[in-house]
């Protein structure tokens, strides 16, 4: 088959701020990406087009999946020991509290991260990157949040890559987390990003998420204090996990042996 | 700890990407119960785009009750032992853009209440995960269609696209005769005529 013509970044960046300059004129804050937007061209065929239903949470919604010791070792936070050798690039430290939209903390919860390699390229057998497969490095992760909602992976600054939505697409750096509430309706998927990055206005992934303010809740901070004597760099990036409204039992409010 | 009065702004959500296969899935994700143990069903089905093609890098996730209709708060969903129901189960579609369960049939949640599968899907090209139902049909074991007509969520939900939230009973094949294994069959539409009822809660 042959390669499909790809639009310029130039096109592309005109869709974008089309839709940026309709954004401010409407003048209603968003706060979650759209999942109409055509400028991300996998999104065209695979987003609703009728309005979300509203839903009263029942029973089974209002609980989340348990997860325990049992699950995860705790040697899954650390990306870097899971082979033989030092995977190459930066290491650094990712680590933040998980909260439900009142500012309580997510207890014990499964947080799970991927990502590329410093070199921007996956482990995934789909990834085509030319770029170098490093054989000490993975790119997979999990821990369980503490008593207080906070988690912390080591790993290793992963690299921007290409892609294929338009022509000289770049993807900007970033780890892809997966986080569960105390409840069903706060499941989020997203990816965090790295300050400065000069691919965020080039990107229609990251800019699905019209609103400024919001994007930014995606951007990690450089952290000196998190960043450690001749070892690692530190990021802090906190999460936010809404659709909450269970009143809280002492189980989830007290920090229980479990 | 000082609660702040105004909730705080939520995290967004970003597409799930085409690379998750090496990271989320896990050795055990979609067996609650292992496969064509007594009492277990097989719930299944495709997922769509918009052109009714069917969608090979799907994530489906199903969180449910237990057959007696209660909450399960056990751990070791990501380490099956074989024995311990969870409650969660994770799914990635085949090329067909197939997924497939095998779990136990949730109970009412409260008396007289349509026992559903919370579902939650995840794709590329999809921006922010998606939210909905999938009940079972009235002619399973433990629900009725008195309970599915009674349910507040379905009532809501104009008719004609009512059944998009409500699994279909699996006509036996040799195979399920022989497993005694019930199949249930719950396709996920993202867009098109038959799009699947998707679900915003408060807070969202």
């Amino acid at each position: 088959m042959p390669e499909p013509v790809l639009a310029p970044q130039a096109d592309v960046d005109a869709e974008m701020a089309a839709i940026t300059g309709a954004y401010e004129q409407a003048g209603v804050v968003e706060t979650q990406p759209r999942r109409d937007y055509a400028p991300y061209r996998s999104s065209l065929l695979r987003h609703p087009t009728k309005s979300l239903h509203h839903a009263d949470p029942e029973t089974i919604e209002l609980w989340a999946p348990c997860f325990g010791p049992t699950d995860v070792d705790p040697l899954e936070a650390d990306l870097t020991v899971q082979h033989t050798g030092e995977p190459i690039g930066e290491r650094m430290v990712v680590t933040g509290r998980v909260t439900d939209g009142e500012g309580r903390p997510v207890r014990h919860q499964l947080v799970e991260i991927w990502q590329a390699n410093a070199g921007g390229r996956y482990v995934h057998k789909r990834d085509q990157h030319p770029a170098a497969v490093d054989p000490n490095f993975t790119g997979v992760g999990r821990c369980l949040t503490d008593g207080d909602g906070w988690y912390r992976f080591t790993t290793i600054k992963p690299g921007p890559y290409p892609w294929k939505n338009h022509r000289n697409a770049w993807r900007p750096a970033h780890i892809h987390f997966s986080m569960f509430g105390t409840e069903f309706t706060q499941r989020v998927v997203t990816q965090m990003y790295f300050p400065g990055d000069p691919l965020f206005a080039l990107d229609p992934i990251f800019r699905s998420i019209v609103d400024p303010a919001a994007r930014a809740r995606l951007v990690a901070s450089y952290d000196h204090d998190v960043t450690t004597h001749e070892w690692a760099t530190g990021y802090r990036w906190d999460i936010v996990l809404t659709g909450s409204n269970r009143t809280l039992t002492e189980t989830d409010t007290e920090d229980g042996d479990h | 700890m000082t609660t702040p009065s105004a909730p705080l702004a939520p995290t967004p959500g970003q597409t799930v990407g085409p690379f998750f296969h090496y990271a989320l899935p896990y050795p055990g994700d979609r067996d609650l119960v292992p496969q064509g143990s007594p009492g277990s069903v097989r719930l299944h089905g495709t997922v769509h785009d918009g052109a009714g093609a069917p969608v090979p890098d799907a994530l489906v996730e199903i969180w449910q009750a237990g057959p007696d209709g209660r909450v399960v708060q056990e751990h070791g969903s990501l380490r099956r032992d074989g024995f311990t129901f969870t409650g969660f189960g994770r799914a990635s579609t085949t090329r067909a853009g197939h997924y497939d369960f095998s779990t136990l049939l949730p109970g009412p949640t409260d008396p007289g209440a349509a026992p559903f599968f919370a579902v939650t899907v995840f794709a590329r090209g999809l921006l922010h995960r998606l939210f909905t139902r999938a009940y079972l049909p009235a002619d399973a074991p433990g629900a009725s269609a008195e309970a599915l007509a009674a349910d507040r969520l379905l009532a809501s939900v104009e008719e004609s696209r009512r059944t998009t939230l409500v699994a279909t009973t699996d006509a036996p094949t040799p195979a399920s005769a022989a497993s005694g294994v019930l199949g249930l069959r719950f396709d996920i539409h993202l867009q098109g005529g038959s799009e699947t009822v998707f679900l915003a809660y408060p807070g969202h």
